[in-house]
C-alpha cells in the first residue's frame, strides 16, 4: 500500500513502518515512567480499536491504580464481528508490534502476564506467533521487566469477543458476559485487575510511543485520532484490509471502494449501522459519526436488504449467549417478526412494534451484543422499509 | 470491621445503606418492591432475567438492580415509563417462549412468571410464540419431573445444584435460541448424577421443575375397598403444610393435618415420628457398638465417625461422590423405610391384615424419598415396603381436592399403634435434630443421667450454620459403659450437600475429629426439604425450625427411649436393638455409584 491522492486519506504506519526492527519502541518506552506513558496516551486521544472506543489511556490508568499482587494484560484477538478480518492481518504481518504494545501495557499497569485470546479459526497463525514469541522472550531477558505471553484459543462463540465473556472463557467456563461493574480493570481474569485491548489498539500504542502523540494526532480528526484498519468486503472491486485516516465522509469512502452502484454500506459489522446512499455525504466514519471496529460491507443494488437483515438476525439468534432475556428472546422475535411481515402474517405496522422492542433490547440487555442488535435492525428497517414489507 | 455507610436516593427518598449492597436490597430497606425472577436470596447473583431493571441517573442503559452495587450519591428511579416498558417487554418475551397452559400447571398461582405477567398485564399476543415445538417432559426420575417448555432459563436450578449442593446435575447447554438447562450429555434425569434432593424444585420460579406426583395413585388406593391404606407423616410436614393452606409460615397444624387425613379416608393415620424414635434406638445402639469395638476390642475395621442415614439425598450423594467411604454410614434405614417395612410385617400381623392388601404411604418434606421408596433393596417385608412417597405439597393439593375446610377441622390424634412419638422424634425435622435426639438417648444409656443441658435442649447443635460441632464429656458412666469414662464425644452436624462435602473431604483426608456426624441433604434439614411449600429462604426456614422446637417443647415425652409403643414393639416383636429381626427389617446396605 502506498499513499495516493484519492479522496480518502490513506495511512501506512501499521504495517509499513519499522516492521522489521527489533523491540526498539519497547526499549524506548521502558526508559520512561509509567505515569509519563499514560499521560501521553491520554494526550493522544487514542480510543480502543475493537469498536466500543473506550479511551485507552484511561483504561490503563485505572488498571495501574489498582492495588493487587497480580494483574493481567489480555489481547483480544477473537475477531468475530462479521466482515472484520484486520486483526488476522496484523498478527500475520506485524505480531512484534502487538507483543511490544502488550509489554508496554504490562510495564505501565504492573502486570507480568500477557495473554492473547486467539479466535479458534486463526489457529494456523500459532506457529508464526510462537516463533515471534521466542524472539520476544529473548529480548525481554535483556530488559529489567518480567513479561510473558501466552496463547489461548477461542472455541468459536461470537460473544467471547465481549471482554468479560472472553475472560470467563479463558477461565474455562461458559463464555457468558459478566455483570458490570465490576469492570475487568478492577476484577478481570481470576478476579484480578485486567486490561483487555484489541489487537490493533496495542499496535496503536506502539505507534504513539514511536512517533509521539503530536505526530500521531496529525492523523484523523479531533474526535477520532489516528489511522484505522478497515476490512472492506462486499460489492467492491477492492476487497481487503486498508489503513485509512479516521474522520472521512462515507461518500469519500464509497467513491474509492464502491463499484459505482453502491446502495448501502454496513459500517461496523452486524452489530453496526447500515447507511443508505442518500446519507453517504452526511455520514462521518469515526467517533463523531459512526464508529467502527473496521468492518465495512458494501452492498449494491442487486442486494435485498431484507436478506441482509435476515442473515444478521439469524446470526444473532445463534450467537446470543442465551443468558439474558432481551437478547435471547428478542433476537428470535425480530427474526420471526420480519418473516411474519414478509409472509403477510403480521401487518406492516408490526415493524413499529419490533422497533420498540429493539429500544428495550438496547437499554435492558446485559452486554453489548444484545444492546447493539438495535443498530443494524433499526437502520435497515427505517431506511429500507419497503424492502421489508414487499 | 465496620462497614462503610453510603447514602443514595431511590424514588426521591434518601436511604442510608452499607456500601456494596445491591440497589435491589437498598430499595427493600425503604419498602420499594422491585420484581425479580433470576434472583434468589440463597444463591449468587445472576443478573440475567433483566426484569429488575431500574434507571440510574446519568446512564443511558437501565441497570439490573440485583446485580448493581449501590454507590454514594446514586439517584435511582424504579418506576418510570422507561422502566415499566422494559419490564413489561421482558415479561412479554419470557411469556413468548413459555408454555402458557397455566390452567393445567402444577405451579399455577404459585408461579413467579405468572404473577409478574399478570401484574404488568402482559398481552400474550404482542409477540409471536417462540416456544420450541415438541418438548418432551422428562419423567424418567422417580423424584423430579423436568419440563423445558416452562423453563425461563433463570438458572436458579443450576446455581442451586452447583452452589448449595455441589452436585452439578443441571447445567446450561448450547447458546442463543438453543440455550437450555440440561444434564450431562442431555441424558434423562434418572441416568445422571442427581441426588433427587429437589432443591432445584424449591427454587424454580415456574413449573419447569416439579416433583413427580403420586396423588392420583393414592386416590385410587383410597377408593379401593380391598386396600388398607396406612399413612405416616414426617416430623417436618406438620410445621410446613399450613403454608399450602393459607397459614403464615411457621404455623403448627399437626392436629388438623391428622384430622384432614382421616377425612380423606386413610384407614390408618400414623406418625413417622414413631420410627424416628425407633431410629434413635437402633442408630444409638449401633454408635455405642462401634465405639466399643473401636475402643475396647481395638477392631481396626470399625469405621468412625459414624454418619446418619436418614436423608436419602445425602445417601445418594455419598454413593456417587465418596463410594469408598460408605462404611461410615449407619446401616439404619431412614424412618420412612423402617416404617414401611414394619407396616407390612408387625402392623399387618397385629391387625390381622394380609400385607399384600396394605398400601403404605409416606407424607414427606422430600423429593428424594420417592426415589428411596423405589430402591430395589427396600423390600424387607417381601413387598415394596413403601408404596408411595408424597410431598408436603402433594398433601396440600389432596386436602384441597377433597374439599376439606381445613381451618375449621377439630384437632385429631394419630391412630395407635405406631402413632406414638416423642419430642426427640419431632426435631428430626430440623438440622441438628437427629443428633440432639441421639444424644438425649445415648448419653442417658451410658451415664444413667439426662444430658447436661437445660430442658434437654442441646443448643450447640441447633441453628442454621452450615456445619455445627460440639463436644460432650462422658463422665460417671454406668458399669457396662465404663470404657467410655472421661471420653470426649465429638459430634458434627452438616446440612446442605456443599457442607456434607466439606465433612467428607475431612474424612477422606483422615482428618475428621468426629465420632458421630449428622448430615441432611437439604439446607435447614427436612424443614427445607425439596418437597416443602415454595418459596424457601433463610427466614422461612428459621420460622419452620422454631415451630419444630416449639412442638418438641410441648411434648410430654422428649426422649426416644421413652416411647411406650417402641418399647412394646421390641418386647413383642423385634427382640433387642440391632438384633436379628432388626437387621432384617430396619437396616440396609449401600452401593457404589459412578461419578458420571
Amino acid at each position: 500500500m502506498s499513499n495516493t491522492n484519492n479522496s480518502v486519506s490513506r495511512a501506512d504506519v501499521i504495517f509499513g513502518a519499522y516492521a522489521s526492527e527489533k523491540y526498539v519502541v519497547l526499549e524506548k518506552a521502558l526508559k520512561r515512567t509509567p505515569e509519563d506513558i499514560i499521560q501521553e496516551l491520554i494526550d493522544s486521544g487514542i480510543r480502543g480499536r475493537g469498536g466500543a472506543g473506550f479511551p485507552t489511556g484511561l483504561k490503563w490508568k485505572f488498571a495501574a491504580q489498582q492495588q493487587s499482587d497480580e494483574k493481567y494484560v489480555i489481547c483480544n484477538a477473537d475477531e468475530g464481528e462479521p466482515g472484520t478480518f484486520k486483526d488476522r492481518e496484523i498478527l500475520m504481518k506485524v505480531p512484534r508490534k502487538v507483543f511490544s504494545g502488550m509489554a508496554i501495557c504490562g510495564y505501565v499497569v504492573g502486570a507480568t502476564k500477557g495473554m492473547i485470546y486467539l479466535r479458534g479459526e486463526y489457529k494456523w497463525l500459532l506457529p508464526s506467533l510462537m516463533k515471534e514469541r521466542e524472539i520476544f522472550d529473548e529480548y525481554i531477558k535483556s530488559t529489567n521487566i518480567d513479561f510473558s505471553i501466552e496463547f489461548i484459543l477461542g472455541s468459536g462463540a461470537y460473544v467471547c469477543g465481549e471482554e468479560t465473556a472472553l475472560i470467563e472463557s479463558m477461565e474455562g467456563k461458559r463464555g457468558e458476559p459478566r455483570n458490570k461493574p465490576p469492570f475487568p480493570v478492577v476484577e478481570g481474569f481470576k478476579n484480578k485487575p485486567t486490561v483487555v485491548n484489541n489487537v490493533e489498539t496495542f499496535v496503536n500504542v506502539n505507534m504513539i510511543m514511536r512517533m509521539g502523540y503530536k505526530e500521531y494526532d496529525k492523523l484523523g480528526t479531533q474526535d477520532s485520532r489516528g489511522s484505522k484498519l478497515f476490512s472492506i468486503s462486499g460489492d467492491t472491486p477492492k476487497p481487503g484490509v486498508f489503513e485509512l485516516e479516521l474522520g472521512m465522509k462515507l461518500s469519500e469512502f464509497v467513491n474509492e471502494f464502491g463499484d459505482g452502484d453502491t446502495k448501502a454500506v454496513q459500517v461496523g459489522g452486524a452489530s453496526g449501522f447500515c447507511v443508505p446512499r442518500k446519507k453517504f455525504d452526511e455520514t462521518i466514519i469515526g467517533f463523531e459519526g459512526i464508529p467502527t471496529g473496521g468492518s465495512m460491507m458494501i452492498f449494491n443494488s442487486t442486494r435485498s436488504m431484507y436478506n441482509v437483515l435476515h442473515n444478521y438476525l439469524e446470526f444473532f439468534c445463534e450467537e446470543s449467549c442465551g443468558q439474558c432475556t432481551p437478547c435471547r428472546v428478542g433476537t428470535q422475535q425480530l427474526l420471526k417478526g420480519i418473516e411474519a411481515i414478509k409472509n403477510s402474517e403480521r401487518p406492516e405496522s408490526y415493524l413499529d412494534q419490533l422497533l420498540k422492542l429493539t429500544d428495550t433490547m438496547k437499554i435492558a440487555s446485559k452486554c453489548g451484543l444484545g444492546q447493539s442488535v438495535a443498530n443494524s435492525f433499526a437502520s435497515i428497517v427505517e431506511n429500507f422499509t419497503e424492502e421489508m414489507v414487499y | 470491621m465496620e462497614t462503610k455507610q453510603i447514602k443514595l436516593s431511590i424514588d426521591g427518598v434518601e436511604v442510608s445503606v452499607a456500601d456494596g449492597i445491591s440497589i435491589l436490597d437498598a430499595a427493600k430497606k425503604i419498602n420499594v418492591h422491585i420484581p425479580t425472577l433470576c434472583h434468589h436470596e440463597d444463591l449468587c447473583v445472576a443478573g440475567n432475567c433483566r426484569i429488575c431493571v431500574v434507571e440510574v441517573e446519568g446512564q443511558r442503559s437501565l441497570s439490573a438492580s440485583c446485580a448493581t452495587p449501590a454507590h454514594e450519591g446514586m439517584v435511582i428511579k424504579t418506576n418510570t415509563a422507561k422502566v415499566r416498558k422494559a419490564r413489561r417487554d421482558v415479561a412479554a418475551l419470557l411469556v413468548s417462549e413459555h408454555n402458557t397452559q397455566c390452567t393445567t400447571c402444577y405451579r399455577s398461582m404459585n408461579c413467579e412468571l405468572q404473577a409478574i405477567a399478570s401484574e404488568y398485564n402482559v398481552d400474550n399476543n404482542i409477540y409471536l410464540s417462540v416456544l420450541k415445538p415438541n418438548i418432551q417432559i422428562d419423567k424418567s426420575s422417580w423424584s423430579i419431573e423436568k419440563d423445558d417448555s416452562k423453563c425461563i432459563r433463570c438458572q436458579r436450578c443450576v446455581r442451586t445444584c452447583a452452589e448449595l449442593q455441589h452436585v452439578n446435575a443441571l447445567t446450561v447447554a448450547h447458546k442463543g435460541e438453543h440455550m437450555k438447562i440440561s444434564t450431562f450429555l442431555d441424558l434423562p434425569m434418572n441416568e445422571v448424577v442427581c441426588t433427587n434432593c429437589g432443591q432445584c424444585i424449591n427454587r424454580c420460579p415456574t413449573g419447569a421443575l416439579t416433583e413427580r406426583r403420586y396423588f392420583d395413585d393414592l386416590w385410587e388406593a383410597i377408593d379401593d375397598p380391598t386396600k388398607h391404606v396406612v399413612m405416616n407423616t414426617a416430623p417436618s410436614v406438620r410445621v410446613a403444610l399450613g403454608e399450602m393452606l393459607g397459614y403464615p409460615v411457621g404455623t403448627r397444624v399437626t392436629g388438623k393435618m391428622v384430622a384432614a387425613m382421616k377425612k380423606i379416608g386413610m384407614d390408618s393415620v400414623l406418625d413417622t415420628d414413631f420410627t424416628a424414635d425407633l431410629t434413635i434406638i437402633e442408630e444409638g445402639t449401633e454408635l455405642l457398638g462401634r465405639l466399643k469395638k473401636a475402643l475396647v476390642d481395638k477392631d481396626p475395621t470399625v469405621k468412625l465417625p459414624m454418619m446418619t442415614s436418614c436423608s436419602p439425598g445425602w445417601i445418594k450423594f455419598i454413593e456417587h461422590m465418596y463410594p469408598e467411604h460408605l462404611g461410615h454410614l449407619s446401616t439404619c434405614k431412614s424412618p420412612q423405610q423402617m416404617f414401611g417395612a414394619l407396616a407390612k410385617t408387625y402392623y399387618a400381623e397385629k391387625k390381622g391384615i394380609d400385607p399384600k392388601d396394605i398400601v403404605s404411604v409416606a407424607i414427606m418434606p422430600c423429593a428424594a424419598k420417592k426415589y428411596e421408596a423405589n430402591r430395589p433393596e427396600m423390600k424387607s417385608s417381601g413387598y415394596q415396603d413403601v408404596d408411595a412417597g408424597l410431598t408436603t405439597r402433594e398433601l396440600g393439593f389432596m386436602i384441597k381436592q377433597a374439599g376439606i375446610d381445613f381451618r375449621h377441622l377439630e384437632d385429631a390424634q394419630y391412630d395407635s399403634f405406631m402413632g406414638e412419638s416423642t419430642g426427640a422424634a419431632v426435631i428430626f425435622g430440623a438440622t441438628g435434630g437427629v443428633m440432639e435426639a441421639a444424644l438425649r438417648t445415648a448419653y442417658e444409656i451410658v451415664t444413667g443421667r439426662e444430658v447436661p443441658f437445660k430442658n434437654l435442649n442441646i443448643t450447640p447443635v441447633r441453628g442454621t450454620e452450615g456445619i455445627k460441632a460440639a463436644s460432650i464429656k462422658v463422665e460417671n458412666c454406668v458399669e457396662e459403659w465404663k470404657f467410655l469414662e472421661g471420653a470426649e464425644l465429638n459430634v458434627a452436624v452438616a446440612h446442605g450437600l456443599k457442607n456434607a462435602r466439606i465433612i467428607m473431604d475431612q474424612i477422606a483426608a483422615g482428618e475428621s475429629p468426629y465420632h458421630f456426624i449428622e448430615v441432611m441433604a437439604c439446607p435447614g434439614g427436612c424443614i427445607g426439604g425439596g418437597g416443602q411449600p415454595i418459596p424457601t429462604n433463610e427466614e422461612i426456614r428459621k420460622k419452620r425450625i422454631a415451630a419444630i422446637y416449639e412442638e418438641d417443647a410441648g411434648m410430654s415425652k422428649r426422649k426416644s427411649h421413652e416411647n411406650e409403643e417402641v418399647i412394646a414393639m421390641y418386647k413383642e416383636y423385634l427382640g433387642e436393638p440391632n438384633g436379628h429381626k432388626s437387621h432384617e427389617l430396619l437396616h440396609t446396605h449401600y452401593r457404589k455409584r459412578n461419578r458420571y
